[in-house]
């Protein structure tokens, strides 16, 4: 039987060489990982508009950077939905309630498109996406989630092709021109009923992340419509 | 080579087959149904895993004359955590889109039964180069389960192997469908039970 003190110097020991092991990767690690996290948010971003490598080939880190540089523009947008000349980068798209970032998807200097941040509660977790808007301000072109915690197969299928496709050419605005947002239905969407324009199929197995999902969407929406609104009139 | 004595080979070879982790011992079964959709995360696990597990064990060994009897599991687990987490720290840095794959199972390899359990059955009891090659070994008998499941779940779920197609377009044009349960845990349940199953057959085993 060893003595306590022995016992004590031990236990310190190998704790601070592994602590100090594990800063060492973390602080190394930091710009690599860094790099990666913001290729991946780019990728999502152009992936809500739907600009995607195909299945066969992968972009490069460069790539990525090329196509995000030479398309997307990110601006801020206040309360009242004036540009203001922060950066995205400065935003806390949970915690901001004052600033809310938007990118500008440009093709030949024309705007083609927005996508904006979306984040909110399913069942489990926060879910984290973009969502992709037209230049009409009430289509939406798309929608991505990157990160969630949502069961495999059931929630966890908010990542899935099939789901995000349902959103592609819904409208969230209604004819009189308010926010009505985009309905998650149970099962499949009724093509007849009036409300099919802002309808898309549910996932079977998981109400809770859907009707969290619809309630944020609406409410990350509703942040931006002031500037959705002034871009609908000048288009009229 | 002749390098290895009979005790070192024993403990390489050993949970290869006859004394399988998954198979015969049925740890870490956990991780082996979550990373099996396809070849190429199980196939990244298993190295993780064997790394974790080769270099948990010749660290434990090292020190198994130095460790206190008292805080000896709280050892073995600090030594296990970091060295995960270190390889979580990897992952994320060079492979990031297999460590989303991957997600919280690399570090769940902290609580994966088999690296505790030889750290503790094995490498505390014997010599460093022994429990080296007992870490690679059970590594090995962990990855060569894990990866004959996920070719057929890949296989069969996707019509894939390591992202390769394999069953041809005429097939799925004809009315082929993809298993979409192989996708999906119960389709790792039922794979790998049939995996136990031969494996303790051919191993000649009985339960009772």
């Amino acid at each position: 039987m060893r003595s306590n003190s022995y016992t004590l110097i031990f236990t310190s020991l190998i704790t601070i060489f592994l602590g100090f092991l594990l800063s060492v990767a973390a602080t190394s690690l930091k710009p690599l990982q860094d790099i990666n996290i913001e290729i991946d948010m780019k990728k999502n971003i152009l992936g809500a508009l739907g600009i995607e490598p195909t299945l066969s080939e992968k972009w490069t880190i460069p790539e990525v950077q090329d196509v995000y540089q030479s398309s997307i523009l990110g601006l801020v947008l206040d309360k009242n939905g004036n540009k203001t000349d922060k950066n995205p980068k400065e935003i806390d798209t949970e915690k901001d309630k004052n600033f809310f970032p938007i990118y500008l998807h440009q093709v030949d200097g024309q705007v083609n498109g927005y996508v904006i941040p979306i984040s909110g509660k399913g069942l489990w977790s926060t879910l984290y996406g973009y969502f992709a808007i037209d230049i009409d301000c009430e289509t939406a072109k798309g929608i991505t989630f990157y990160k969630h915690g949502e069961t495999p197969g059931l929630g966890g299928e908010v990542e899935k092709p099939w789901f995000q496709n349902n959103f592609i050419g819904k409208k969230f605005v209604n004819n009189d021109n308010e926010l009505v947002g985009i309905q998650v239905v149970k099962g499949s969407v009724d093509k007849t009923s009036e409300d099919a324009y802002r309808q898309v199929d549910g996932i079977s197995g998981a109400t809770i992340t859907s009707k969290g999902l619809e309630v944020f969407l609406k409410e990350d929406l509703a942040k931006y419509e002031p500037f959705f609104k002034t871009q609908r009139k000048a288009i009229g | 080579m002749s390098i290895l004595d009979k005790k070192s080979k024993l403990a390489f070879s050993d949970p290869l087959m006859a004394n399988n982790p998954i198979s015969l011992q049925v740890l870490g079964i956990c991780s082996a149904l979550a990373v099996t959709v396809q070849v190429q995360t199980a196939l990244v696990m298993t190295l993780a895993v064997i790394a974790v597990l080769a270099i948990s064990n010749t660290v434990i060994s090292l020190l198994r004359n130095h460790i206190p009897n008292k805080v000896r599991i709280i050892v073995q687990l600090s030594v296990i955590a970091s060295l995960v987490i270190i390889i979580d720290q990897v992952l994320k840095a060079y492979m990031y889109d297999m460590s989303r794959a991957l997600s919280v199972f690399i570090g769940l390899i902290i609580t994966n039964c088999i690296v505790m359990g030889r750290a503790e059955a094995f490498a505390m009891q014997n010599d460093p180069k022994s429990s080296f090659l007992d870490g690679v070994g059970n590594g090995l008998g962990y990855g060569g389960i894990l990866i004959s499941v996920a070719v057929f779940r890949e296989l069969f779920g996707s019509g894939s192997i390591y992202g390769i197609q394999l069953i041809p377009n005429v097939f799925y044009s004809n009315g082929y469908e993809n298993m979409g349960l192989m996708v999906l845990a119960p389709g790792a349940f039922i794979i790998l039970g049939l995996i136990v199953w031969l494996h303790r057959i051919m191993a000649g085993i009985e339960s009772d």
